[in-house]
């Protein structure tokens, strides 16, 4: 690719989904894709030469992302915290099991545990790619990252503890 | 080598295959010494495989035509999206026809929907007199009539174990149509207030979201056809815990 048209179509089908795992909506995830893409292009120029220029587009894609999570927050939506979730969930699992699907898991993890947990577990970056892009260190990305698995595990019990054979390894 | 203990992040590593070879044996090890660290590693990695095939399906869909556009240069209509979208939150809806169209329609249509719940809870709930058309005392007749005029069998969550008691409801003008609101009051007068919808174009579920507006608190959510906000002036925990016992109720 030359340096005045990059080739970032070609990036397209992993940014729409990665953005639909962020989002849980079809239409927002489009939306983001496109941002990104329009992003990616007025700041081309900073991209460098050489350097993954897939980390640097979902670079750009969280960026955008956390920017419109914010201008959106004209009346004030915040994604509920560890802290205001814990007592409610412990006192669900008493009365009874909670089960959910996995996209309503996702979407009941912070948004910085959901990130984290897409980058690596759905996109396969490393923990290093992940940190680049988030713009965090890998001690920030390896606890986001346990405490996403620990939280989704809890969500998805039910299934998993219903679901034959799953918990047998090897 | 083997006696270096086996961290969590070696555990992590090793279910996303990035751990370094060395310490595989170390790693295997521990694990057969340990079934906790197993069934967390055995949960991990399913987590793993299941966003992959639930998501990856995506990368097969066509890509619209909009995001060719943008990634060859061609960007005009995001830009008069964003201004649009700006200008909706800025001068309050009063330009959200304009937007209508556009695809940000349903996270705008969700905010406003709490928005308008939480309208809802600051004019009805300090009324003395008349804070809701049909009272408690005729619950059977205020649940038929309301399922009636919203198009669906509505349930009202039974709130006592939490301190607040039904006071009524009311019939009340959404943005896409008739809308119910029910009242709960506590021993001190603390009221709250569910909004409920039918949004019965779709049948999805959504997290819980919260939002404040004017000092009231909301927790929304949509489950099935029905999108719920439970409105109060009290700190988000407190109304969080609310919304569990009303979602559980609402989802025996």
């Amino acid at each position: 690719m030359d340096g005045r048209n990059p080739d970032l179509a070609q990036y397209i089908p992993r940014l729409r989904r990665y953005a639909r795992a962020l989002t849980g909506d079809r239409g927002r995830a489009d939306d983001l894709v496109q941002d990104t893409l329009e992003r990616a292009l007025v700041k081309f120029h900073l991209w460098r030469p050489g350097s993954d220029l897939r980390a640097w587009m979902f670079t750009i894609m969280h960026n955008v992302h956390i920017n419109q999570v914010r201008a959106n927050s004209s009346i004030t939506v915040s994604p509920l915290d560890d802290e205001a979730l814990q007592p409610s969930m412990r006192a669900t699992q008493t009365d009874r099991l909670e089960v959910l699907d996995l996209e309503t898991a996702l979407a009941r993890l912070s948004q910085e545990q959901r990130e984290v947990l897409l980058l690596i577990g759905l996109e396969q970056m490393s923990y290093e790619e992940a940190a680049g892009v988030l713009n965090v260190p890998i001690g920030t990305v390896m606890s986001r990252l346990s405490r996403a698995r620990e939280r989704l595990r809890t969500f998805l019990k039910g299934e998993a503890v219903h679901a034959s054979g799953l918990k047998v390894v090897k | 080598m083997s006696e270096q203990p086996v961290t969590d992040a070696e555990l992590h590593a090793y279910v996303d295959g990035l751990l370094p070879e060395a310490r595989r044996s170390a790693v295997e090890t521990h694990l057969a010494a340990h079934t906790d660290d197993m069934a967390r590693v055995a949960a991990w990695r399913e987590q793993n495989e299941a966003l992959r095939a639930h998501f990856t399906p995506v990368l097969d869909e066509p890509v619209p035509a909009r995001l060719l556009a943008s990634a060859s240069g061609k960007r005009m209509p995001a830009m008069m999206r964003y201004a649009a979208v700006l200008a909706w939150f800025a001068v309050g809806g009063v330009t959200g026809w304009f937007v209508h169209d556009y695809k940000t329609e349903k996270s705008t249509d969700t905010i406003a929907f709490a928005q308008r719940a939480a309208i809802a809870h600051i004019v009805y709930s300090p009324e003395v007199r008349h804070p809701v058309e049909v009272g408690a005392d005729e619950e059977a007749h205020l649940v038929a009539w309301l399922s009636k005029r919203i198009g669906g069998s509505l349930k009202i969550p039974q709130l006592g174990t939490l301190g607040y008691q039904l006071v009524g409801g009311r019939l009340l003008p959404g943005n896409q149509g008739p809308v119910a609101q029910f009242m709960f009051q506590d021993g001190s007068g603390q009221r709250l207030t569910l909004y409920v919808r039918n949004g019965s174009n779709e049948t999805k579920e959504t997290a819980f979201r919260y939002a404040q507006e004017r000092g009231i608190s909301v927790f929304y959510w949509v489950d099935g056809r029905f999108g719920y906000a439970i409105s109060g002036e009290i700190p988000k925990a407190d109304l969080l815990r609310v919304a569990n016992v009303v979602y559980q109720q609402l989802n025996p």
